[in-house]
């Protein structure tokens, strides 16, 4: 549904600065009905990027595609109706002042020449989908933060787009909120087929609900994919950013062994258990780790510490990796640090 | 005072003439000062349609305005003034020379308005697929109307002062009326009555404006 072909932003020099390079070559492919993710620092290029899907920045080089249309290869004008079928949300919402809730969610009907009476009845309609009905006629000025996010929402959806872009959309909102306005975000997605592409710098809103998530670092997408598929791996940038790995460190030097075991929906820690201590009659010992529900599934990175006898254990790690268990030794820490610590 | 009966006539007489002035002028000030402010905004560095040339031929007009005295203006424009209203004498043709000096001033208020309005707000539309033009008539200009309406305020109020200038060129009005009856004949207590007659014209027409802004004002 997006698909950007090794974009690049670069804006040009001013008086002090030299040029930027906003965006550096990313390539990226959103399917029809994913929730996206593009996660980084500040300055990392995310929100030049999203801007770039509908042509509010024009890239310096590569093509944006949205919907089977090549929107760099359109006129201006085009690139106009082109818009409508992307709906924007921002991190302030930036509605009207001048106008009601009712009245911002007409505006983009207005642009698009739907007559009154029909602008009213879907104003309704979306007030209503966004669980704002009783507010229709509340200016922004009366309604909390949550609230005018969700007025924004029910305006991006107002000409029926394809695609949703939220641009940092709960950044300036507070916990309570910012969970609502994201389910309010997952729940029109599977209502109305929506493409999501959602920008963040917090990995919490990336773990609440998108599918799929790159990592942008200086411009550059550094990780990505599926998260299903990226917490499944052992290690990658984006993965140890979605969940920290436990420290090797806790409590070295105890003997025995550390394991690190990547636990998912199929791969559960009673599995790893089962073997651990039922067939190899191994002392299992949490030494960190955390598991969490990530796109709807559950996810965790446990470190394990094992004693006892330790002669079957490698025979044991390659019994649960053919079952499909991402499990690794930990290189003794401790032992390696003590004994470079003597040569010197 | 015997003579008050044949100053009265004539004060209402001078009033009228201010204010057929200060309105016909502050009605073609608004018409075309907003505009002008409006491509002041736009065409602007980093606004919706940058023309840095035409930009700054505007600004070089518009301070050119601002910098004349306004009693130099209305010689100036004398030739302007007969072209098109036929004579340079009369409160009709104090008109254009009053216009023109209030337009630039207009227009500055205006840029000043337009500009305080978020960028996001202009991308959001932009975002929805608005042309430039639906961006300054949905957004830049209902966004910024509270302020609009103290600019004008602020311009009408100019405009009156400016019109007892307008004396000079046999325009009539207050300021007229002040000098021939007033200061000419030494008559501090006819001054003084014009004075004040000013003073609550300019008093309404501020609380008036304010009223109105705040009424608009939303936030």
């Amino acid at each position: 549904m997006i698909e950007l072909t090794d974009v690049r932003k670069v804006f040009p020099a001013r008086r002090r600065a030299g040029e930027v390079v906003a965006v550096d070559g990313v390539s990226l492919r959103v399917q029809a009905g994913e929730f996206a993710g593009v996660v980084g620092p500040s300055g990392s290029g995310k929100s030049t990027l999203v801007r770039l899907v509908n042509l509010l920045e024009r890239p310096t080089s590569g093509s944006v595609t949205v919907d089977g249309q090549v929107l760099t290869d359109l006129p201006d004008d085009r690139v106009r109706e082109a818009r409508r079928s992307i709906g924007m949300v921002f991190q302030h919402f930036e509605l009207l002042d001048s106008r009601t809730a009712a009245g911002n969610v007409e505006h983009p009907l207005e642009l698009a020449g739907v007559g009154r009476a029909e602008r009213r009845r879907r104003a309704t309609e979306l007030l209503d989908l966004v669980g704002l009905g009783e507010r229709a006629e509340a200016r922004p000025a009366q309604l909390s933060g949550g609230q005018k996010q969700r007025v924004a929402i029910a305006r991006a959806l107002a000409v029926r787009p394809k695609v949703l872009l939220c641009d940092e959309a709960t950044s300036a909102l507070d916990q309570a909120s910012t969970a609502g306005v994201l389910e309010l975000l997952r729940r029109v997605r599977s209502e109305l087929g929506l493409t999501v592409l959602l920008i963040t710098h917090e990995m919490a809103v990336v773990k609440a609900v998108c599918d799929s998530a790159v990592l942008l670092e200086r411009g550059r997408v550094v990780d990505g994919g599926r998260l299903s598929e990226v917490l499944t791996r052992g290690h990658s940038p984006l993965a140890d950013a979605l969940l920290p790995a436990p420290v090797a460190d806790a409590g070295a030097g105890h003997g025995g062994a550390l394991l690190r075991v990547t636990v998912t929906d199929r791969t559960p820690e009673t599995v790893v258990l089962q073997t651990l201590v039922g067939e190899l009659g191994l002392a299992v010992e949490v030494a960190g780790g955390s598991v969490e529900t990530v796109a709807g599934g559950r996810y965790g990175r446990l470190l394990l510490r094992v004693t006892g006898d330790l002669d079957r254990l490698d025979a044991g790690l390659r019994g649960l990796r053919d079952g499909g268990v991402v499990v690794e030794r930990v290189p003794a820490h401790g032992g390696v640090a003590a004994g470079s610590g003597a040569t010197r | 005072m015997s003579d008050w009966g044949r100053v009265y006539p004539q004060l209402f007489e001078a009033t009228g003439e201010t204010l057929y002035m200060v309105g016909v002028a502050a009605l073609l000030t608004v018409l075309l000062g907003v505009p002008l402010g409006v491509l002041l905004t736009v065409t602007a560095p980093g606004g919706l349609a940058p023309r840095p040339l035409l930009n700054r031929a505007l600004g070089l007009v518009v301070n050119l305005g601002r910098a004349l005295p306004f009693i130099i203006l209305l010689v100036l424009v004398a030739p302007v003034t007969r072209g098109i209203v036929g004579t340079t004498i009369g409160s009709t043709a104090a008109i254009v020379p009053l216009t023109l000096g209030a337009i630039p001033f207009l227009a500055r208020l205006v840029e000043t308005s337009l500009r305080e309005i978020a960028p996001g707000k202009v991308e959001a539309a932009l975002s929805m697929g608005a042309r430039r033009r639906d961006v300054v008539r949905t957004v830049l200009l209902p966004e910024s109307r509270p302020s609009l309406v103290a600019g004008v305020t602020v311009t009408v109020v100019a405009l009156i002062s400016y019109s007892a200038m307008a004396g000079a060129v046999g325009g009539g009005g207050l300021g007229d009326f002040a000098i021939r009856f007033g200061y000419q004949q030494f008559r501090t207590d006819i001054t003084l009555l014009t004075v004040v007659l000013l003073l609550v014209i300019v008093q309404l027409l501020q609380w008036a404006g304010d009223r109105w802004a705040r009424r608009l004002a939303h936030v």
